[in-house]
């Protein structure tokens, strides 16, 4: 009895998740698979348009012989590098219509025109024609004619089925596309904007936590950065900080703190004279860490402030008794009970951070030594168009990522252990 | 009173001050109004010289005479420091020290003798400080992305610091952006169909997430633990990492530029935290209801349309906003997917509009403010579930 309960119990459980897996299987875990196969591949942007056999279909009316009417196909293969083989047509004839002097490549069979056409290589070109004839002796309906659409069909190559695999992609990731800038840059941006956001976390969570007159407003204040679209906030902070029309800069000249106006986005190092050292500062890319940080501190807030309201008012009172001041009390209370939730958001952000794509494109476009490894992504793929080495790229971001995972679930272990 | 405290007070307290009228000045500023210096030395100076002031006559005025007094002093030599100010001007500056005056007012000397009082009056300050520069840091782009698109290209050319208003021009010369985003820019046809989109992902993702999160919270199965520790790793695999195959698969089944394919993505993403989301709160639900809807015969459709759904509503909806959310902010897949105009979202649309470098930036910051202004509704209407759904489903891991 128990048994057949528990079997029910399996395939009742099996028919309530297949859905959502089967829809993140193929949207999530096939794409992952899928570059891997795709960036062994030499493939561009215009080789994934499977080719079509297309025809256009033009009626004309014979001057001399209302009777009669003459149909054009513009026949056509759309791809410019691939051969269609066995192009097959079909055409369909009103009832009236009979075709006389047909091409021998085509035969009639009940008001339906098929023809075999062959082989048609890489930017085939042909204009078909048939004559017409009305089998009845009443006028020919030029209109439902033209309604009419013939139907091609053809075998082609998909590039992307085939077996041929090459490691171009991987040499070029690794020897020709600055690898290591890249590398570099994605690690600065991901650190320091980790660090920042939670730094910033920590200092939010601690104002809020103390009980103040606006209190749940500025809590709401604080998470507007997080819950805001992306697009809009990047392109008012693109007009907030451009060089000669944005706020910043006009109101940082006019209370006379620059000189010259800064293209914070624009340019790549800013040097800076520090006790006559000459200090260069990656400006554009400090920029984009700065956004990040203040569009994602508020999570680092929330998860934070949610500890910290956990944390037992005792512990402060008794703190207190033994007379600890403000300062002890943060050390010894407060960082301690938040250190678990540091380090989560610390692996989170991180990985989120490494991720990142939307933040920086919009912002710089990657240029200006803003070019981390998603943005890499994007101008392999689509604006080089080279769709293999843009998988590659991808591949070495799913490995890196999965380096951090391992990590991660490494300390979650351990400290689940010690716990 | 110890020397080190009275330092502290002086010049934090002075600090705070400075950054206060600093704040205020650039709004004035930005109003137009030709203001060149922060007086910084002075303004410190004076700050200090009113807070050992407030110390020295400590409770021998009542604290309202003794505030005015601060505001009118200040107020005069502010005055003349920067000539010719609109009224409205020096009436700020006299609210924000009645305001400085009365938080340093509960400071006397026998409150800075006390133990700690260097700490506990660093603490206050900044806490003070920080609540103002965090409002201020964050919600000043929100204002300008508003004020700008209230402007015009000539007028924010003239002067960009000018954020001023002139409401006496006509409501469609002040909205003139909004008619022209929706008129021209067909913004009106991107509303509906974010909003749709959004919706329409909402919706699907609840109608598979539930049910597979009630299998995970509740029912026995082989490989279910593999199936929960693999919900978090999906979360953390990035969209930028998807985008080449799904652009290819896509290109070749000609599901891009369909609102379908992208709502088919946008599921597929958010299915995981949503199924973490709702397990977590199915798990905590007294499991004796299910077993005496067992006992009735109940199969598991009925339970968790009978049970399940009218006891986590709150769960449910803190799922379906922020799902909402994230399907309305979405970027990089409508990026990918849609190059048709007449198949854009919201965010596509803006992104499209700022790629021709000739449309007036009015245009662009009325489009954002289109696409902010319903989150942010939302976001404060239903603040509370927001948050709870979003700690309650993270903070565990």
């Amino acid at each position: 009895m128990s048994d057949t309960l528990s079997k029910i119990e399996k395939r009742t459980a099996y028919i309530l998740i297949l859905p959502a897996v089967f829809l993140v299987f193929s949207i999530i875990l096939f794409p992952i698979f899928a570059n891997v196969w795709i960036s062994f591949k030499e493939v561009g942007l215009k080789d994934i348009r499977i080719p079509e056999p297309r025809a256009k279909k033009i009626v004309k009316s014979i001057k001399d012989n209302p009777d009669q009417l003459k149909v054009i196909y513009k026949l056509r293969n759309s791809s410019l590098i691939l051969e269609i083989r066995d192009v097959k047509f079909q055409d369909k004839l009103p009832k009236n219509i009979k075709p006389i002097n047909l091409d021998e490549r085509c035969r009639v069979k009940s008001n339906k025109i098929y023809c075999e056409f062959g082989n048609w290589e890489a930017k085939y070109r042909e204009n078909f024609q048939i004559l017409l004839k009305s089998s009845d002796g009443k006028k020919l309906n030029k209109k439902e004619l033209k309604t009419i659409e013939p139907k091609l069909t053809g075998k082609s190559d998909n590039i992307l089925l085939n077996t041929n695999f090459t490691l171009k992609n991987f040499k070029k990731v690794f020897f020709q596309n600055e690898f290591f800038d890249l590398l570099s840059t994605t690690f600065y941006y991901t650190f320091f904007g980790t660090i920042g956001s939670i730094v910033f976390g920590i200092l939010t969570a601690q104002l809020v936590n103390q009980k103040f007159f606006g209190r749940t407003f500025m809590r709401s204040v604080l998470l507007f950065p997080y819950v805001g679209p992306v697009v809009a906030l990047a392109y008012t902070w693109e007009l907030l900080l451009d060089p000669y029309s944005g706020t910043l800069n006009n109101l940082l000249i006019n209370f006379q703190v620059i000189q010259e106006p800064l293209n914070l986005l624009g340019q790549k190092y800013l040097t800076i004279n520090f006790f006559g050292f000459d200090l260069k500062l990656r400006l554009a890319l400090t920029t984009v860490i700065i956004f990040e940080i203040w569009r994602y501190f508020p999570l680092a807030f929330l998860f934070i402030l949610a500890r910290l309201q956990a944390v037992p008012k005792e512990l402060y009172e008794a703190a207190e008794v033994d007379g600890a001041g403000p300062l002890q009390k943060f050390i010894n209370i407060t960082l301690p009970q938040i250190t678990a939730v540091i380090s989560i958001l610390f692996m989170i952000r991180f990985i989120w951070n490494f991720n990142k794509f939307e933040d920086i494109f919009l912002l710089t476009g990657g240029a200006s030594g803003t070019r981390t490894l998603p943005i890499n992504v994007y101008e392999q793929g689509f604006t080089i168009s080279d769709i293999g080495m843009g998988s590659a790229v991808s591949i070495v971001i799913v490995a890196l990522l999965l380096i951090f995972m391992f990590v991660y679930f490494k300390l979650i272990g351990k400290r689940a252990d010690e716990n | 009173m110890k020397t080190k405290s009275l330092i502290y007070y002086a010049l934090i307290s002075s600090i705070f001050l400075f950054s206060l009228v600093s704040i205020w000045k650039i709004l004035v500023t930005l109003q137009g109004i030709e203001l060149k210096n922060f007086n910084f030395l002075i303004i410190i100076t004076l700050g200090i010289a009113i807070s050992l002031l407030n110390l020295l006559l400590g409770e021998k005025l009542n604290y309202l005479i003794k505030s005015t007094f601060f505001a009118l002093i200040f107020v005069f030599v502010d005055g003349y420091l920067v000539q010719e100010m609109p009224i409205w001007y020096n009436i700020g500056i006299f609210g924000i020290l009645i305001f400085f005056s009365l938080k340093i007012n509960k400071y006397n000397q026998k409150y800075l003798a006390s133990e700690h009082s260097s700490q506990i009056v660093v603490f206050d300050f900044l806490t003070l400080f920080g609540i103002v520069l965090f409002s201020f840091v964050i919600l000043f782009p929100f204002y300008m992305m508003l004020i700008t698109s209230f402007k015009t290209q000539a007028a924010l050319l003239i002067n960009p610091l000018d954020f001023s208003i002139n409401f006496n021009q006509d409501f469609t010369e002040l909205f003139k952006s909004y008619f022209v985003i929706f008129d021209t820019y067909k913004f009106g046809r991107y509303i509906l169909i974010s909003t749709f989109v959004s919706v329409g992902t909402v919706i699907v993702t609840l109608v598979f997430a539930i049910p597979a999160a009630y299998a995970v919270a509740r029912l026995n199965f082989f490989g279910k633990n593999f199936l929960s520790t693999s919900i978090l790793i999906i979360y953390m695999f990035p969209a930028i990492v998807l985008v080449i195959p799904l652009y290819t698969v896509f290109s070749q089944l000609g599901l891009r530029n369909s609102v379908g394919g992208l709502l088919i993505v946008y599921t597929a993403t958010t299915l995981p935290v949503a199924i973490y989301m709702l397990q977590g709160y199915f798990k905590s639900i007294p499991k004796e209801l299910e077993e005496a809807a067992i006992m009735d015969k109940l199969n598991w459709f009925g339970i968790i349309i009978k049970i399940i759904l009218p006891l986590s509503i709150p769960a449910i909806s803190s799922v379906a906003l922020y799902v909402f959310m994230i399907a309305w902010n979405e970027f990089l897949f409508s990026l990918m997917f849609l190059d048709n105009p007449n198949s854009f979202t919201l965010s596509r649309a803006i992104q499209y509009l700022s790629g021709d470098a000739e449309t007036p930036r009015q245009y662009l910051m009325a489009g954002s403010v289109v696409v902010t202004i319903p989150v942010l509704l939302i976001f404060v209407y239903f603040e509370k579930y927001l948050v709870s759904g979003l700690t309650a489903g993270s903070v565990k891991g």
